[in-house]
């Protein structure tokens, strides 16, 4: 290597250091999933979170309120309609309680979803000019939910005392059960990301799986109501799982549901790998389709 | 001896155009059930309605470390592609490149900006997309800032920024990275005048601090000016390589972009802004649309424009110069007095005479520029090149010469006057 002093704005240490080369070439067959990559470009990941969050509440009245608006709103329609007027049990709690436990994970999963699977189409700009691991965008994107699924959960804690309840020990496992609905959102939206860059169609795909799938998600309703036979299998839906989770955390209602976050997770694992293999497949035509 | 700091081998990128590209979901699945049912041979049968492009073919280039190379081309040529290809925004159908060192690229200056956040925000945000670390950008921030010249506007959103604040804060933040090799796309046609001169003046450090860059313009003058090599690409092939000099020039020697005429396509390729843009220019001699344009004839300058807001005090002119970078004149519509100052929306063509027996023979480039208020609205390049050729060469025999000296050629208003020997006064004391 050639040795250069007095370069401009440069000190020659810097210079010296080690040299990575990088090799550009097309890649064939099955494709490893280079999950080192994101590791080292994590700085661009968290900033790519932090501006969706901070943009998201730009220039707005109610700011990060609308975080609980969404959950609140919902809890009150479902108190309405399912507690009230249809009168459907809720294992022993009172109905608001037991719907807003499983609404906070279900908001954070939704707009996670719809989040991550816009990602690439609304970032369009970055991605046919600037080369970075492209899986950061729909990750940064459901991440930046995060903080809304925190101040969500606070308010779950805030309002449990009006109706005699008090956060126990198991509360201690909400960030493991957390993970759930976090990767369930990460694992769908990662998919429609990829199937958008050449499929507008996911724009209004999405909503509408969103809807189909809350209801078939024991979120309204408790999965003791399913017939055997279901509740059994009901954890194939990962979602199933979170909101179960989530309420045996919460509200302490019945035993650890292990049958059911033992499905889900599986079939989380399996969602997500499915799509982490089809996004890298597709992710060298991103730029010449998008 | 130098080590390659760049290596590209065969380098091949193929497009498929036709409408399969953004073909409907219900397409796509009975092409590939097709697709099932003729495993690897039913490739011709499948595709047979999608064309192939290949955007970059056969491309082999050495860059050694701490060259600096220029890439010329006309539009569509693969300059775009090949830099996609090398910034790894692509990946490439055949062939490779491979690098020693950290590759930084920049397309386009503020890539990531986002129009919520405030200037400060937006640095660490677009330094992190242009491959920067936080240590580095925030070292850098002050230099940066300074460069920009947005002082106290640092914390407001980028939004609110004046075009011209918006585009000095991007390009400082690009400018301050610091790869060991850098692609660098024509990201200088932006900004002011005296913004655009301090942008040049930087790339000049960077190709000065040793690091290696690829560098793609339409502008020959920076590319002479800041390149050592130059490679012409053609169709995706590099027919030419070499001094940077000697290849501008076969690259005007060969009218590659000689057309009387210009026309860009629509949509957002136009050049332009969100306020104004270029569709068209083309040079009008008494014979019509020409690229060589006789010497005794006046002829016209024509530029076709869309404003899509009102504009108040904009010109419209350029600068003519000879293609070997010699000026001519800079001129704009806004020179005589009673030019519209304000223009409402709508299709403009605006054009200039330029007078018979002005100019020299030889071959003349005119780059079209547009202003508001001394901030560029259109800016492009050597738009439009010509030939001034002498058909009939007479009044020169007496001096035997094929080609006088200057850059233009005026026919003045010449007297003589004679006066008989006088004798008397000149016999004086």
């Amino acid at each position: 290597m050639q040795a250069r002093t007095g370069t401009v704005g440069l000190p020659a240490a810097e210079h010296e250091r080690h040299r990575p080369v990088t090799v550009v070439q097309p890649s064939r067959g099955w494709i490893a999933l280079r999950l080192g990559d994101l590791w080292a470009y994590r700085e661009l990941g968290y900033l790519l979170a932090w501006r969706d969050v901070k943009v998201r509440y730009a220039q707005t009245l109610l700011g990060a309120l609308w975080a609980v608006i969404q959950p609140l709103t919902m809890m009150v329609i479902f108190a309405l309609v399912f507690g009230r007027f249809a009168k459907l049990p809720s294992e022993g709690v009172p109905y608001t309680l037991f719907a807003l436990a499983a609404l906070v994970p279900w908001t954070f999963f939704a707009s996670g979803l719809s989040g991550a699977a816009q990602s690439l189409v609304r970032n369009e700009q970055l991605v046919s000019k600037i080369y970075f691991p492209r899986l950061l965008l729909p990750i940064g994107a459901a991440g930046s939910f995060l903080l809304d699924l925190a101040i969500g959960t606070v308010l779950l804690f805030v309002l449990m005392p009006f109706y005699g309840f008090y956060p126990g020990i198991r509360t201690l496992t909400l960030p493991a059960i957390a993970l759930l609905p976090l990767a369930c959102a990460l694992a769908v939206g990662i998919l429609f990301a990829a199937l958008s860059v050449r499929y507008r169609d996911v724009a209004y795909v999405v909503p509408f799986l969103i809807q189909i799938w809350l209801f078939a998600t024991p979120v309204a309703y408790s999965a003791t109501l399913l017939p055997d036979e279901l509740q059994s299998v009901i954890g194939l839906n990962p979602m199933a799982g979170a909101v179960e989770g989530f309420r045996w955390a919460v509200l302490e209602t019945g035993s650890f549901p292990s049958n059911t976050l033992l499905l889900s997770g599986a079939s989380c694992v399996v969602l997500l790998l499915v799509a982490l293999i089809y996004f890298r497949r597709t992710e060298r035509h991103f730029a010449d389709l998008i | 001896m130098a080590a390659p700091a760049i290596v590209i081998e065969d380098l091949g990128k193929r497009y498929r155009m036709g409408r399969l590209h953004y073909g409907r979901l219900t397409e796509s699945i009975s092409n590939s059930s097709k697709r099932l049912f003729k495993p690897k041979s039913g490739q011709n049968g499948s595709t047979s309605r999608a064309e192939y492009l290949w955007a970059l073919r056969h491309v082999d280039l050495e860059i050694a470390e701490g060259e600096v190379i220029g890439i010329v081309g006309h539009n569509g040529a693969g300059k775009t592609t090949l830099l996609k290809v090398l910034s790894r925004i692509t990946e490439p159908t055949e062939g490779r490149a491979q690098f020693a060192g950290i590759v930084g690229s920049l397309l386009e200056v503020g890539t990531g900006f986002h129009p919520e956040l405030t200037g400060r925000e937006n640095v660490f945000l677009n330094g992190a997309v242009l491959g920067m670390r936080r240590s580095e950008v925030k070292r850098k921030f002050d230099e940066i800032v300074e460069f920009a010249e947005i002082g106290r506007f640092l914390d407001t959103p980028v939004k609110r920024y004046s075009s011209g604040m918006y585009v000095r804060l991007a390009f400082s933040v690009a400018a301050h990275l610091e790869p060991d090799i850098l692609v660098v796309d024509e990201v200088l046609a932006v900004g002011d005048i005296d913004f655009q001169k301090r942008c040049l003046g930087k790339m000049d450090d960077v190709a000065r601090a040793g690091r290696t860059v690829i560098f793609v313009s339409h502008n020959m003058s920076a590319v002479t000016r800041l390149c050592q090599r130059a490679a012409w690409l053609h169709k995706g092939r590099i027919v030419e390589i070499g001094s940077a000099e000697r290849v501008v020039e076969k690259y005007f020697a060969s009218g590659a972009e000689f057309e009387g005429e210009r026309i860009w396509p629509g949509g957002s390729r136009r050049p332009g802004v969100t306020e104004l843009s270029i569709r068209g220019a083309r040079i009008v001699a008494p014979g019509g649309v020409t690229s060589t344009v006789d010497i005794r004839c006046s002829f016209r300058i024509e530029i076709d424009y869309d404003i899509h807001a009102p504009l108040r005090g904009m010109s419209v002119g350029g600068v003519l110069r000879r293609t070997d970078g010699a000026g001519v004149f800079e001129a704009y519509d806004s020179d005589v007095s009673g030019w519209p100052s304000r223009r409402l929306p709508g299709a403009y063509t605006t054009s200039c005479e330029i007078p018979g027996n002005l100019l020299n023979d030889g071959r003349y480039s005119f780059t079209i520029y547009s202003f508001i208020h001394g901030t560029i609205l259109a800016h492009i390049e050597d738009a439009l090149v010509f030939d001034v050729v002498d058909l009939e060469p007479s009044g020169s025999e007496s001096l035997g010469i094929q080609h006088r000296d200057g850059v233009v050629r005026p026919q003045l208003r010449w007297t003589h006057s004679t006066e008989p020997p006088d004798i008397e006064s000149s016999g004086d004391p």
